[in-house]
C-alpha cells in the first residue's frame, strides 16, 4: 500500500509540475490543483498509513495520526482560497493583458 | 539617561519639527536648534565629572545574541567630540537657516537631516559597544548620501551622492569585518574589554588584517589619500552640509576612530609607517592641489583634505605628544574651516557664483565678512597669535622629534614644512583673491547682494574662537584636550605647556619659513597656474563613473542572463534547484523501503490507479481545457476516496466539498478564457519540463515512500492522550484545531480572509470584454437555469444547512467541524445560485458576506482574548457537562465559539469570491459589486 500510496503521489507530482511549466495560465492553474493534491497527499501520509482507525477517541485503541489530519485540513482550505485568487488573477490578466500568456502578451516562447 | 538623551535628543528635535512646525521655517528652526541646546546642557552637566578623569557608562540589553547592546560611554575623548558636534551642529542651523531664507521646505528637510546626522555622530563617538558604532557609521554614511544629494534635481549632487556613498559605505564594510575579527578574538564587543586588550591584539596572527581593515574604514572617511576623491566630489552639498559635514564632523569620525583605537592597534612599526605615509601623502596631495582650485569651495576641500592628512600624520606617529597635538589640531581646524565655509556659502549667495577667477575686491560690499574670513585664513595658515599657529608649531616640533631615523628622520620635517607653506599660499589666496585682486568680473549677480545680518552670528562666533584658543588655550581647552588624550591613550601624559608655545625655537622657525614662503608662492601664482594647467588632467568623477558604469553593465549583463522576464523559465529553474538540493539530499539514503508494511486490497489499488490515470490523462489532453478541468475534478473526488480509505473522515469531507467550489470556480473562469490552449512549446522544451516533472515526482515518491515505510515517532500521542481531558472533544483533529493549535487556525482563516477580499478587490472595477462566443463554446448550455435543477435544488437548501449544522454542532467529538460545516453550507447556498440564477438568490438571501467574514474573525479573536479575563493564556478553552431537559447530556465549550467564527469566516469567504465572480458573468455585464 505504502509503494502505491508513493506513485500516486509522485505521478499528482510530475502532472502537476508538468502543466505549471506550460504557458498559459489555465493549463498553470491546473496544475497548481494537482500539484496541491500531491502535497496534501505527501504531507498526510507522513503520518503513516492507518485502516479504518480514525482519530477519534473511544471507537478503537490505536488511531491515526491526528496532526497531520489536521495541517491537511487547513492546507486544502487554504488551497482552495488559493486556487480562487489565482483564477481571479488569470481572468483579471486575460482581460487587461488581452492575452492568458504567463508572460503577458508574448507567443513566441522559444526565442526567450 | 543622560546619555542616551544626549545622543538621542537631536533625532527626536527632527521628529518635532516635522510634527509641529509645518511650513513655518522660523519655529521650525526653533524646535530643530532646541533639541541639541538640551543635549549641550546635558553634556556640560557631565563635563566636570569627566574633567575629573570619570568614565560615565550606560548599558542597556538590546540583542545579546549577537552581542550588540545599547551601551554609551563618555569619556574625555567622547566629550570633546561631542562637544564638537553639537556646538558645531547648533552653529550651522542657525547659519542654515539664513542660508535657506525663502525656502521653508528646503530648511525643514535640511534641519531634518542635519539633526539625524548629529544623532548618528554622537552615536559613534559615544558607542561603548563596537557594533552599535557601527550601526552609527553606517547612519552617517546614509544621511550624508542624502545630504550630499539634497539638491537631486541635479546631476552632479546625485553623482557626488553616489560617489561619497560607495567610498565610505565600502569602508564601512571593512571597517565591519575589523570590528567583528576583533570582538572574535577579545571574545566581546565591548569598547572597555577591547581597550584593555591592546597586547592580545598586537600580538594576534590577524593584526595585520585587522589593522587594515579598519584603517580602510577611517581612511575613507576621513579623505586620506587615495580615498580622498570624494570630498571635493561632496561639494555638490549645499554649503552649510559642507561646513558641518565636511569640514567639522564626519571627516572627523576615522580621525576619531584612530584616537579610539590607539590603545589597541598602535605603538606597532606597521601602524607606524602604514598610517604615517598615508597622512603624509594626503597632507601634501591635499595642499599642493588646494592652492590651484578656482572654485572656493574646492579649494576649501582640498585644503580640508589636506588638514586631515596632518591630523592622521601626528596620529601615525604614533607619540603620546602626537596624539594630543593631532586632537588640538582637529578641534582648530573645526574652528577655522567652517567659519570659511560658511563665508564661502555667503559669497555664492551673494554674487551668485563660487568662481574665484570672477570673484574679487569684494571688501568694498563685505567688509565685516572680509575681516572674519581674514582672521580665519590666517588661523589657517597659522599666524601667530590664533590657534592654527600653536597646533602648526607642535606639529612641526613633533615631526623634528619623530620616531623615524635615517633619510626620513630629517625628510619628514622637511615635507612637513613644505606642506605648511602650502597651506600658508592657499590661505592667503582665499582671503586675497575674494577679497582683494582687482575688481569682480562678469559676477551673475552685481553688485552684490548684502548678506543678512544673521547668517554673520555663527561665522563671528567661530572666528572668536579662534582667537581665544590662539591667545588663552590652558584656560579654554588645556584641561578637555588633556583629558580626551588621556582616554585615548589610557596612559599617563607627558607634560607640556601650551602657554609656552608663542616663544621662540626652532619650530617657530619653520613656521616663520612656511609663512614667507608661502607668500612667495602666492606672489608668483600666475606663473604656477600656468604651470598646472599644462599639467595632465585626472579627473576622478569621471574614472569613478566610468568604473561604475561598467560594474553596473556587467551586473546587468549577468542578471539578464539569469532573468529574461519569462515566467516558465522561472519556473524550470526553480524546480531544477528544488530537484538539486532535495536530490542531493536524498544521495545519503542507503535502504529505500524501512519495514512497515500495510496489506493492499483491490479497491483501494483500483482507485489510485484511475487517479493516476486522470491526472496523466489531463496532462495529455491539457490544451482541451474544459475535459481538461473535468479530469481534475475527477483527481479530487479519488483523493477524497483515498482519504476516507486511509482514516482520515474529515480531510475526506472538506476535500469533497471544497472540490466541488474549486471546479465550479474555475468552470466560471474558464466560460471567459479561451477554451483551448495553442500548441506552442517546442519539442525541445516539453522534454526538457518532462524531465524535470518526472525527476521532480520521481524524487518525492522515492522520499514519500522511505518515510511511510520507517516507524513513525510523531508527538500526536500528547494530543491523543490530551484530547478528551484538556480538550474536551474526543475527535482529536478538530480538538487540535480549534484548541491546542488554535492560533494557527486563526492565522489560516485569517489567510482566508484575505484571499477573498483579494479577489473581491481584483473582480471589482473588472470589465470582461470578450465574451466566449456561441460557436466556440459549443460546451455551453444556452438554457442558463435548467428546470429541473431550480425545483431540486430549492428542497435541498434546509436539508443541506441542517446536515451543515448537524455537523457543525458534532465537530468536537465526530468527524466535522467549522471548516466542513462551512464548505458545507457553502455547497448548498451555491447550489441556489447556479439554480436560480444571481439575482434571484440575492433577493432571497443574505448578502453582507465582508460583515459575515470580519464578525467570523472577530468572534475567534474574542474567543481566544476571553480566555485572558480568566487568566488563562490565549485560546484556552473551557468545557463543561449538563445535562439538559429532553435533549439529555450536552457538552458546551468555548472552543464550539471559536469553531463558529471559522464556520461564519469560511462560509463568507467563499460565497464572497464565488457570487463576485458570477457577478462578472451575468449575461447584462457586471452588476453592482457583491457582499
Amino acid at each position: 500500500m505504502e509503494l502505491l500510496m508513493a506513485i500516486t503521489i509522485g505521478v499528482l507530482t510530475a502532472c502537476g509540475i508538468y502543466l505549471i511549466l506550460r504557458a498559459r495560465t489555465f493549463p498553470v492553474v491546473l496544475g497548481l490543483t494537482l500539484l496541491s493534491h500531491g502535497v496534501n497527499l505527501f504531507l498526510f501520509s507522513m503520518g503513516r498509513l492507518t485502516l479504518a482507525a480514525p482519530a477519534v477517541l473511544g471507537d478503537s485503541s490505536h488511531h491515526a495520526d491526528p496532526l497531520p489530519q489536521a495541517l491537511v485540513l487547513t492546507a486544502i482550505v487554504i488551497g482552495f482560497a488559493m486556487t480562487a485568487f489565482v483564477v481571479v488573477l488569470a481572468l483579471r490578466a486575460a482581460v487587461e493583458l488581452r492575452s492568458d500568456h504567463v508572460d503577458g502578451a508574448d507567443p513566441d516562447e522559444d526565442l526567450r | 539617561m543622560a546619555l542616551l538623551l544626549i545622543v538621542l535628543l537631536p533625532v527626536l528635535g527632527a521628529l518635532f519639527t516635522g510634527a509641529f512646525a509645518g511650513n513655518n521655517a522660523r519655529l521650525n528652526s526653533l524646535i530643530a536648534m532646541l533639541a541639541p541646546l538640551v543635549s549641550l546642557a546635558l553634556a556640560l552637566s557631565l563635563l566636570p565629572a569627566i574633567l575629573q578623569g570619570e568614565l560615565v557608562l550606560a548599558h542597556w540589553q538590546w540583542l545579546p545574541r549577537l552581542d550588540l547592546a545599547l551601551s554609551l560611554r563618555m569619556d574625555g575623548l567622547a566629550m570633546l567630540f561631542a562637544l564638537l558636534i553639537i556646538a558645531m551642529g547648533l552653529l550651522v542651523l542657525l547659519y542654515g537657516h539664513f542660508y535657506f531664507s525663502g525656502k521653508p521646505k528646503d530648511n525643514q528637510r535640511f534641519n531634518g537631516l542635519l539633526l539625524l546626522f548629529m544623532t548618528a555622530m554622537l552615536g559613534i563617538v559615544t558607542s561603548e559597544n563596537l557594533l552599535l558604532m557601527l550601526v552609527f557609521w553606517e547612519m552617517t554614511s546614509l544621511v550624508s548620501f542624502l545630504l550630499i544629494g539634497f539638491k537631486a534635481d541635479q546631476r552632479a549632487a546625485r553623482r557626488g551622492a553616489r560617489m561619497t556613498l560607495v567610498i565610505t559605505g565600502g569602508g564601512g564594510l571593512a571597517l565591519l569585518a575589523g570590528m567583528v575579527l576583533i570582538g572574535q578574538i577579545i571574545g566581546s564587543y565591548q569598547l572597555s574589554d577591547v581597550l584593555a586588550s591592546g597586547d592580545q591584539i598586537r600580538q594576534h596572527s590577524h593584526y595585520p588584517l585587522i589593522l587594515l581593515l579598519v584603517l580602510l574604514g577611517a581612511m575613507t572617511k576621513s579623505a586620506q589619500f587615495p580615498f580622498h576623491f570624494w570630498l571635493p566630489h561632496a561639494m555638490t552639498a549645499p554649503t552649510p552640509v559642507s561646513a558641518y559635514l565636511h569640514s567639522a564632523t564626519m571627516v572627523k569620525a576615522g580621525i576619531f576612530l584612530l584616537a579610539r583605537f590607539h590603545p589597541v592597534l598602535a605603538e606597532t612599526d606597521l601602524w607606524l609607517y602604514s598610517v604615517s605615509t598615508v597622512g603624509m601623502a594626503t597632507l601634501l596631495t591635499g595642499a599642493f592641489v588646494a592652492m590651484f582650485k578656482h572654485d572656493i569651495k574646492g579649494l576649501l576641500a582640498y585644503s580640508t583634505i589636506s588638514h586631515l592628512g596632518l591630523i592622521t600624520l601626528l596620529l601615525g606617529m604614533g607619540t603620546r605628544m602626537g596624539l594630543i597635538v593631532g586632537l588640538f589640531h582637529l578641534l582648530n581646524h573645526a574652528m577655522f574651516k567652517a567659519p570659511l565655509f560658511m563665508m564661502a556659502g555667503i559669497v555664492e549667495k551673494a554674487t551668485g557664483s563660487r568662481d574665484m577667477q570672477l570673484i574679487n575686491g569684494l571688501w568694498r560690499y563685505m567688509p565685516y565678512l572680509m575681516v572674519l574670513t581674514g582672521i580665519c585664513a590666517a588661523a589657517m595658515a597659522g599666524l601667530p597669535l590664533l590657534n592654527g599657529f600653536l597646533s602648526k608649531k607642535m606639529f612641526f616640533a613633533e615631526t623634528l622629534q619623530s620616531p623615524f631615523t635615517g633619510v626620513l628622520g630629517w625628510l619628514t620635517p622637511t615635507l612637513a614644512a613644505v606642506a605648511g607653506l602650502l597651506s600658508v599660499a592657499y590661505s592667503v589666496r582665499i582671503f586675497h583673491n575674494v577679497f582683494f585682486n582687482g575688481l569682480p568680473r562678469d559676477l551673475p549677480v552685481f553688485p552684490p547682494r548684502p548678506p543678512a545680518r544673521g547668517i554673520l552670528i555663527p561665522v563671528t562666533v567661530l572666528t572668536l574662537a579662534c582667537i581665544v584658543v590662539g591667545l588663552v588655550p590652558q584656560y579654554v581647552v588645556h584641561t578637555l584636550l588633556q583629558q580626551a588624550a588621556h582616554a585615548a591613550l589610557g596612559a599617563p601624559l607627558p607634560a607640556y605647556n601650551l602657554g609656552l608655545l608663542h616663544r621662540f625655537n626652532l619650530p617657530f622657525l619653520m613656521s616663520a619659513l612656511a609663512l614667507t614662503g608661502g607668500l612667495v608662492m602666492y606672489l608668483y601664482r600666475r606663473q604656477l597656474f600656468a604651470i598646472y594647467d599644462r599639467m595632465p588632467e585626472v579627473d576622478a568623477k569621471e574614472n569613478f563613473e566610468w568604473l561604475m558604469l561598467r560594474a553596473g553593465n556587467f551586473a546587468e549583463r549577468q542578471v539578464h542572463r539569469l532573468e529574461n522576464g519569462s515566467l516558465q523559465r522561472y519556473g524550470a529553474l526553480l524546480v531544477a534547484t528544488c530537484l538539486v538540493l532535495a536530490g542531493s539530499a536524498l544521495t545519503g539514503l542507503t535502504t529505500w523501503g524501512g519495514g512497515v508494511t500495510t496489506p493492499a486490497d483491490p479497491v483501494t489499488v483500483l482507485a489510485a490507479v484511475i487517479l493516476m490515470a486522470a491526472a496523466v490523462a489531463a496532462v495529455v489532453i491539457h490544451r482541451q481545457r474544459l475535459l481538461a478541468l473535468l479530469l481534475i475534478g475527477t483527481c479530487g473526488l479519488f483523493v477524497t476516496l483515498l482519504f476516507a480509505r486511509f482514516s482520515a473522515p474529515d480531510l475526506a469531507l472538506t476535500q469533497l466539498s471544497v472540490e466541488v467550489m474549486a471546479v465550479i470556480i474555475m468552470m466560471l473562469a474558464l466560460s471567459f478564457l479561451p477554451q483551448t490552449s495553442p500548441r506552442e512549446s517546442s519539442s525541445l522544451r516539453r522534454l526538457r519540463d518532462l524531465i524535470l516533472a518526472v525527476a521532480t515526482g520521481s524524487g518525492v515518491a522515492v522520499l514519500a515512500y522511505t518515510v511511510m515505510t520507517r516507524p513513525a515517532q510523531s508527538i500526536s500521542g500528547f494530543f491523543l492522550d490530551n484530547s478528551l481531558t484538556g480538550g474536551g472533544g474526543s475527535n482529536v483533529v478538530n480538538v487540535i484545531l480549534v484548541d491546542f493549535r488554535g492560533f494557527d487556525t486563526l492565522g489560516e482563516i485569517t489567510v482566508l480572509a484575505i484571499a477573498a477580499m483579494a479577489v473581491f478587490a481584483l473582480t471589482r472595477n473588472l470589465q470582461l470584454k470578450e465574451r466566449v462566443t456561441r460557436e466556440s463554446g459549443s460546451y455551453w448550455a444556452s438554457e442558463p437555469h435548467p428546470v429541473i435543477l431550480r425545483m431540486i435544488a430549492r428542497p435541498v437548501l434546509p436539508v443541506a444547512l441542517m446536515v451543515a449544522g448537524y455537523i457543525f454542532l458534532r465537530g468536537h467529538n465526530l468527524p466535522g467541524g467549522g471548516f466542513i460545516a462551512g464548505l458545507v453550507a457553502s455547497v448548498a447556498l451555491s447550489l441556489q445560485y447556479m439554480a436560480g440564477g444571481l439575482v434571484w438568490a440575492h433577493q432571497r438571501m443574505l448578502t453582507a458576506f465582508r460583515p459575515l467574514i470580519g464578525a467570523g474573525l472577530l468572534l475567534a479573536l474574542a474567543t481566544g482574548l476571553g480566555s485572558l479575563a480568566f487568566g488563562a493564556p490565549f485560546l484556552s478553552s473551557w468545557f463543561n457537562h449538563y445535562h439538559l431537559p429532553l435533549l439529555g447530556e450536552v457538552e458546551l465549550a468555548t472552543a464550539l465559539l471559536f469553531d463558529l467564527g471559522v464556520f461564519m469566516t469560511v462560509v463568507g469567504a467563499t460565497l464572497l469570491i464565488l457570487a463576485n465572480l458570477g457577478n462578472l458573468m451575468t449575461l447584462d455585464g457586471p452588476g453592482k459589486e457583491i457582499g
